[in-house]
């Protein structure tokens, strides 16, 4: 059933102050909308205000400093696969990234788009839990930045206040010598959303890992022990299969990073 | 709003969450651009926006404002097919049609960013627009045919 189309508002943000003003009045953001959009056609988007702030040119940056590379939440899949700084200290981004839809998708989703919607299955997650990242939350008063192994809270639920725009995601340069893997089960490498997804880092006898589609949010372990993961049977996997999976890939990462 | 599609100016009355693929289609009667499954899997409503591959499905229309549009109408110059559609002919790339728009549309964003691509990369160039008939090899061949003819 699609949407009746004329019942949604859609207000083009003139700059970040406009968007955070609007976000405050109740609208919603939309960016590349390769998620807003699907539910759109579907007919199951609830909320009918809302902004886009995808010509916001503030937030689509890759910026580097002494400690952090810091992207706008507009950079895109494709910004992402194009930049040398990821693909030299951050190589799970660029990975994710490339296994993210098709190049249709890389082109129009965001880093920023993939985080606040929140799916389990997303593929970038998992990389930034590894990696360390912050997020800025931004209000029209206030920002804040927020771990991001803190920032999902439980299915679709987020440290993010409504009048929040979810504006940076800042990574600690801290993980160029660490050895890095990262591996997408899917039933295809494009288009396919993850059976399981996982990133792992490791530096003699510290890892880090990031888990995506085996609970209701992204998981992230320091540990090999895998009994916090919760997967369950949906329509693209088993529970009992994703489990195997998460457990081969543990076994594969522990292999190849020794 | 205004938008540029295959080089002419157009003036859109459209509400603003309408999907650019639907104004393609039926304000401007581009029906080359083709709805698959409306979600972003398939491709088949695959244009270029501002030489970006994009799904129309997934674009609301607000969001080209101003922006330059190709579809498959505006790839064909006076009359004569480019070479990469001359291509899908001879080598029977296009069976039904309904994926063809999309993936001539991908293989010229391809072309474009890798004039002589590997194997892999025209296998991922393509990998997001799906088609039910040639099972692949023949569009293959015919985007390898339109590089090194």
């Amino acid at each position: 059933m699609r949407s009746h189309v004329p019942s949604y508002e859609l207000v083009d943000a003139r700059d970040l102050p406009h968007a955070l003003s609007m976000v405050g009045e109740g609208f919603r953001p939309i960016a590349g909308g390769t998620d807003v959009m699907v539910l759109f056609e579907a007919g199951k988007l609830v909320h009918k205000k809302w902004i886009s702030i995808r010509g916001i040119p503030e937030l689509r940056s890759i910026d580097v400093d002494p400690g952090y590379v810091t992207l706008g939440a507009l950079t895109t899949y494709t910004d992402v696969r194009r930049s040398a700084i990821l693909a030299a200290e951050f190589p799970l981004m660029v990975q994710a990234a490339a296994l993210t839809g098709g190049i249709a998708t890389q082109n129009r989703g965001t880093i920023g788009g993939n985080i606040v919607n929140a799916s389990p299955a997303a593929d970038t997650p998992p990389a930034l839990l590894v990696y360390d990242a912050e997020v800025e939350l931004v209000c029209a008063r206030t920002s804040r930045w927020v771990q991001y192994t803190h920032f999902h809270q439980d299915y679709k639920v987020m440290d993010l206040a409504g009048d929040e725009l979810l504006t940076r995601i800042r990574l600690p340069r801290r993980f160029a010598d660490w050895k890095h893997f990262y591996r997408k089960v899917g039933t295809r490498r494009a288009q396919a959303i993850s059976k399981v997804c996982f990133a792992g880092l490791r530096r003699g006898d510290k890892i880090r890992i990031g888990l995506g589609s085996v609970g209701p949010i992204p998981i992230f372990l320091e540990t090999t022990d895998l009994s916090a993961i919760l997967p369950i049977d949906d329509v693209r996997s088993t529970a009992r299969y994703r489990m195997q999976v998460a457990k081969n890939l543990m076994e594969e990462f522990l292999h190849v990073t020794a | 709003m205004r938008v540029k599609v295959n080089g002419v100016e157009h003036s859109i009355d459209a509400p603003p969450m309408s999907r650019l693929l639907d104004v393609l289609r039926e304000d401007l009667r581009l029906t080359g651009v083709k709805e698959g499954c409306g979600e972003g899997e398939c491709g088949a409503c695959s244009v270029l926006i501002d030489g970006e591959l994009t799904n129309s499905c997934l674009v609301p229309v607000l969001q080209v404002e101003g922006a330059s549009i190709t579809t498959i109408e505006g790839v064909a110059m006076d009359g004569k097919l480019s070479a990469v559609q001359q291509a899908f002919l001879n080598h029977g790339g296009a069976q039904c049609g309904i994926c063809t728009p999309g993936m001539i549309l991908a293989a010229m964003a391809l072309l474009e960013q890798h004039p002589d691509p590997t194997l892999e990369q025209l296998k991922e160039g393509l990998a997001g627009n799906l088609c039910r008939c040639t099972g692949y090899m023949r569009i293959f061949e015919a985007v390898v045919q339109a590089v090194r003819p």
